[in-house]
């Protein structure tokens, strides 16, 4: 029957719904900041967002979004290819070209439409992907619609990469190797320095997605290629608006002109609606604010550091350092619907995640950080944690 | 390069970490129903015969692999 294969989702819904749990699809009712809601019913401190520098409650971006909405009116109701390229999505490429310092850039409607549909189109038949084992559900998505040959390499792990790019040889010419900036179950950030030596010794093309990293890392807020200073050897940034930039889009950029003509290739653009002109304004503001206010990435390092170093000392299994996202990873399904739920009760709204969207058998209590939080917000978080250990839902030698 | 047997032999030796049912392998045990592997012991089961033979074996081909029969021949028409 055409709903068997949906079984196993089914029993875990109903085993949820059982422990009176909503932690998929909880419904946030209102918001009092970037920081803070109603979700449920319950008061809660949002700790799952990814909202990491607060931009989405920014009186600015709020205030261009507004003004575009007077202008252009709700939704361009087309295509960039068919009446909806306004004057907006074009000053937001040029403007993102310019903050890569590359001359070429394309918007997306999302993130995901951004890596689905780059990697489906930049490699073909006869190409080869090199992908990270943990890459996002997009650029999975992405490859396996574009007909290349796709390879997997161990997740962040450049002496697989090596390997598999050696076993190539004259392939490597049609190979596009991609990997993240920050991985965005644990929050690791990928050894580019490492990668991209390794492009530079066997060839292929370089393509990073910074949908975590993008406000996050880097001198000027570009991501992890430039904390890694090796942008110089990569061929296309890829990467989101809803996340730093707190709206909703997608993007990538490239010093190759040949994006330009990519561009009417990338059925993910070709085929949906263009972005509203709201989104694109306020998107636009929020790309202002990152580059001219770099104290906000250092507020968001200062809370993340406040709740990584916090969750260590507590003796959580948090992943090998401190970032934006902070997940504490268990072993046991039921024991991790507990502790979301205790938290939640406690006020602490954060992202429970259950294999396969988690990199292993583990179940992920994944927090991220905002520099919107306040200190005494992230206190609240940890105080959380230690509620859960004083009640006995989590103990260190529990914990995966 | 390594010839259908040899590949089978080494698939059933690496299997036998992950053969948690213990039940006997042959060229028509089916990994997912039989072994019971799930999607992350498939890679792990794929890296290893990577590792040791020093191939890339691409994603392309596993929605056609049921058996271990199967993937040993997929991979030595992959590396003849």
């Amino acid at each position: 029957m055409l709903f068997d294969k949906f079984k196993d989702m089914a029993d875990f819904q109903t085993e949820l719904a059982s422990n009176d749990v909503t932690p998929f699809g909880a419904v946030t009712e209102e918001l009092m900041s970037a920081t803070e809601g109603v979700v449920q019913g319950q008061r809660v401190i949002l700790a799952g967002t990814n909202n990491y520098l607060g931009l989405s409650w920014d009186p600015r971006c709020i205030a261009a979004a507004r003004d575009a909405l007077q202008r252009w009116g709700t939704g361009t109701t087309g295509s960039r290819m068919a009446n909806g390229s306004f004057a907006e999505h074009v000053a937001l490429e040029r403007e993102m070209a310019d903050f890569y310092g590359v001359g070429h850039a394309i918007c997306f409607s999302t993130g995901y439409a951004a890596t689905m549909g780059m990697t489906a189109t930049l490699a073909g038949p006869g190409d080869v992907i090199l992908l990270d084992a943990d890459s996002h559900s997009s650029i999975y998505s992405g490859v396996k619609l574009s007909g290349a040959e796709v390879i997997r390499f161990k997740h962040s792990d450049p002496e697989d990469l090596a390997k598999r790019l050696r076993r190539l040889g004259e392939r490597t010419q049609n190979t596009l190797i991609v990997a993240e900036g920050i991985y965005s179950m644990l929050g690791d950030v990928a050894p580019l320095q490492e990668i991209a030596a390794v492009k530079r010794e066997y060839g292929g093309y370089l393509m990073i997605d910074e949908a975590h990293s993008m406000g996050a890392m880097g001198e000027t807020g570009r991501g992890a290629a430039q904390a890694a200073g090796i942008e110089a050897d990569v061929d296309f940034f890829a990467g989101t608006f809803s996340k730093s930039l707190g709206a909703i889009g997608g993007f990538c950029t490239s010093r190759h002109p040949e994006l330009e003509t990519i561009r009417y290739c990338i059925r993910a653009y070709i085929f949906t609606a263009s972005s509203s002109p709201s989104v694109v304004a306020s998107t636009r503001e929020a790309l202002r604010i990152i580059r001219d206010e770099p104290q906000l990435q250092d507020k968001l390092w200062s809370n993340a550091r406040r709740l990584y170093d916090g969750l260590t000392s507590m003796g959580l299994p948090v992943g090998p350092a401190a970032s934006p996202v902070v997940a504490v990873e268990l072993e046991d399904r039921a024991q991790a619907i507990r502790c979301w739920k205790a938290l939640f009760e406690g006020g602490i709204y954060c992202n429970l995640v259950v294999p396969p969207a988690s990199p292993s058998t583990n179940f992920l209590l994944r927090n991220s950080v905002s520099a919107a939080h306040s200190t005494e917000q992230i206190d609240t978080i940890l105080a959380g944690y230690r509620s859960l250990m004083d009640a006995g839902l989590l103990t260190t030698d529990q914990a995966a | 390069m390594a010839d259908y047997q040899e590949y089978l032999d080494f698939m059933f030796g690496a299997l036998d970490a992950l053969n948690k049912k213990d039940i006997t392998l042959t060229e028509t045990t089916d990994l997912v129903a039989d072994v019971g592997l799930s999607s992350l012991e498939v890679m792990e089961f794929i890296e290893k015969i990577e590792d040791h033979f020093d191939i890339s074996i691409p994603l392309n081909i596993l929605p056609d692999v049921n058996t271990i029969g199967e993937l040993a021949r997929k991979v030595q028409a992959l590396n003849p």
